[in-house]
């Protein structure tokens, strides 16, 4: 039997996300097919870090929807901002790598043997060899961006969400994280990629979605990233009316 | 002998041996909870929580007279509901949550007191802000080591969930649907233990054995395990020794424990191993990697 969907991958369709009533997110409609490497750009405020917390399940649609084809919600790993944790937590690098385990092992499950290779391995990768034991606070803004890699390389899941992955940090670990991002891509999972950097979008990444809390073009980067659209979501996203008029699209 | 001046007393008196167990059962139970107080940045939460639990004792109080069992439950519905409110104000509005816990912590103080006054006399308010460790009768042994069974079982069921939900909470919410269990059972987790330290050291008190043993560990700790069994210990054992110095200094009993903590961790402030202030000074040669 042929599949109802003519592509799997992330559909969002008419998507409207709200703060306060103000939309962060406005009648968006895009797809992310499978195995793409996609970067969402915008200026601040555009609803980048909104549209993936959507996509995670972190937030519950105004309007609209995302719907997965081909995959649960259990196949995405999230990679959130370093700000939302708390780094002075008194955890183990071990312990926050093996959270990544969570959707097999739940609340309540011990960890196997395997795990604690796949965790020992997971932290090679980044190179953060016999840090197992380091408690996270010790970690510096640049191995805590790699801690966070190795996490992801523990959960495996075919969708990977990352938001702002490349903020301060230094150039050598970003360039490291950069090659690993290319080698999942190989690997064909499905990758979205919050940045402000326009520049590293157009070179590293083959998609990108250009938001202004609607949708202003997406596609190849290189078509998307052009000199007028990205001044067209500047000037979209600095026009923040307090007293906006009702949004009356789709409403007959 | 040596061991008279330490065990005789609670030898030789019940009421001694009862508010010792008394004691441990708080403190197995309770330091637990205030240590991830301390980690999640809510300690003076917990203040004003005990604070909120107080006008529903004192309603309790006011239609029942000095009942164990309806203060215990008044005490729980009041704290619940200041807990669930609180949570819901800090999650669907945008008023600053120290600003509305403040709110919360004058109202019920306010009110508790009123209510107390209107029948009670100055004894009565006593023993409820400052508890009477000394007078603990079997029912309300009891009722401490029946809490103290619930909130350990509590904590063990949701203690994964809620270590991820205070380091990466987005985390957390993006794999599980457990973050919400974890939070508001952390609520509860906090009111439960809130009422039986009432019941032993009063509303002002019973944060104090929550936090300060915390406080202390902190100091010397680098793991959580090792956090929390140290809290524990230093919690049982400064109710020991405050229980013992009250008894042969003629000394109020709730307070006697407290400043006792207290001490304990004011002296970990200065000479505690993780980042106590006079740690610093003492020359140790770095590593060499």
């Amino acid at each position: 039997m042929k599949s109802v969907f003519t592509t799997t991958g992330i559909a969002i369709s008419n998507l409207t996300v709200t703060y306060d009533r103000h939309p962060a997110v406005h009648h968006l409609s895009a797809v992310l097919k499978t195995g793409s490497l996609t970067a969402l750009i915008g200026p601040n405020g555009a609803g980048k870090t909104t549209l993936l917390e959507t996509i995670a399940g972190l937030r519950t649609p105004n309007e609209g929807c995302i719907s997965l084809q081909g995959f649960c919600t259990d196949d995405i790993g999230y990679l959130p901002q370093q700000s939302q944790i708390d780094r002075s937590f008194p955890m183990t690098v071990r312990d926050l790598v093996a959270s990544g385990f969570w959707q097999s092992l739940g609340p309540f499950a011990q960890m196997t043997k395997a795990y604690q290779q796949t965790i020992t391995a997971a932290l090679a990768q980044v190179g953060l060899d016999g840090f197992e034991k380091r408690m996270i606070n010790s970690l510096s803004g640049g191995q805590f961006q790699r801690l966070l890699f190795a996490r992801l390389i523990a959960q495996d899941s075919p969708v990977l969400l990352l938001d702002e992955p490349f903020n301060a940090i230094d150039a050598k670990t970003a360039a490291e994280l950069l090659l690993l991002i290319d080698h999942w891509h190989d690997e064909k999972r499905t990758i979205v990629i919050v940045t402000h950097d326009v520049e590293l979008a157009r070179q590293r990444f083959p998609n990108s979605m250009l938001l202004a809390r609607e949708l202003i073009a997406s596609g190849h980067s290189r078509e998307v990233l052009t000199t007028e659209n990205l001044e067209r979501a500047k000037q979209m996203c600095e026009s923040f009316d307090e007293h906006s008029a009702l949004c009356l699209r789709g409403v007959a | 002998m040596i061991i008279d001046i330490l065990w005789g007393p609670f030898l030789e008196f019940g009421f001694m041996r009862r508010a010792l167990v008394g004691c441990i059962a708080i403190s197995v139970s309770a330091t637990p909870v205030g240590m991830f107080m301390i980690l999640r940045r809510m300690s003076l939460t917990g203040d004003a929580m005990a604070h909120a639990i107080l006008p529903g004792t004192a309603i309790a109080y006011l239609f029942t007279g000095l009942s164990l069992g309806a203060m215990t439950l008044g005490g729980l519905v009041a704290g619940l509901v200041v807990a669930m409110a609180a949570g819901l104000v800090a999650r669907r509005t945008q008023l600053r949550e120290d600003t509305s816990l403040a709110a919360f912590y004058l109202i019920s103080l306010a009110l508790g007191v009123m209510l107390l006054s209107v029948r009670g006399n100055n004894i009565d308010l006593f023993h409820v802000l400052f508890g009477n460790i000394l007078a603990l009768n079997n029912p309300s042994l009891f009722l401490l080591a029946s809490i103290a069974s619930v909130s350990i079982l509590l904590l063990a069921i949701i203690l994964r969930s809620l270590i991820l939900e205070c380091v990466d909470p987005a985390f957390l919410r993006s794999v599980s649907r457990t973050s919400p269990i974890a939070h508001y059972g952390f609520l509860v987790l906090m009111v439960i233990n809130l009422v039986a330290g009432f019941h032993a050291l009063g509303t002002l008190m019973a944060v104090g054995i929550m936090i300060l043993p915390g406080a202390a560990a902190k100091f010397w700790a680098r793991s959580l395990q090792g956090m929390l069994g140290l809290g524990v210990l230093l919690s049982i054992s400064g109710s020991y020794l405050g229980l013992l110095l009250s008894y042969y200094y003629d000394l109020p009993a709730g307070p006697a424990i407290i400043l006792f903590l207290g001490t304990v961790y004011v002296m970990s402030v200065f000479f505690g191993s993780e980042s106590g202030l006079l740690s610093r000074r003492i020359y140790r040669r770095h590593l060499a990697g």
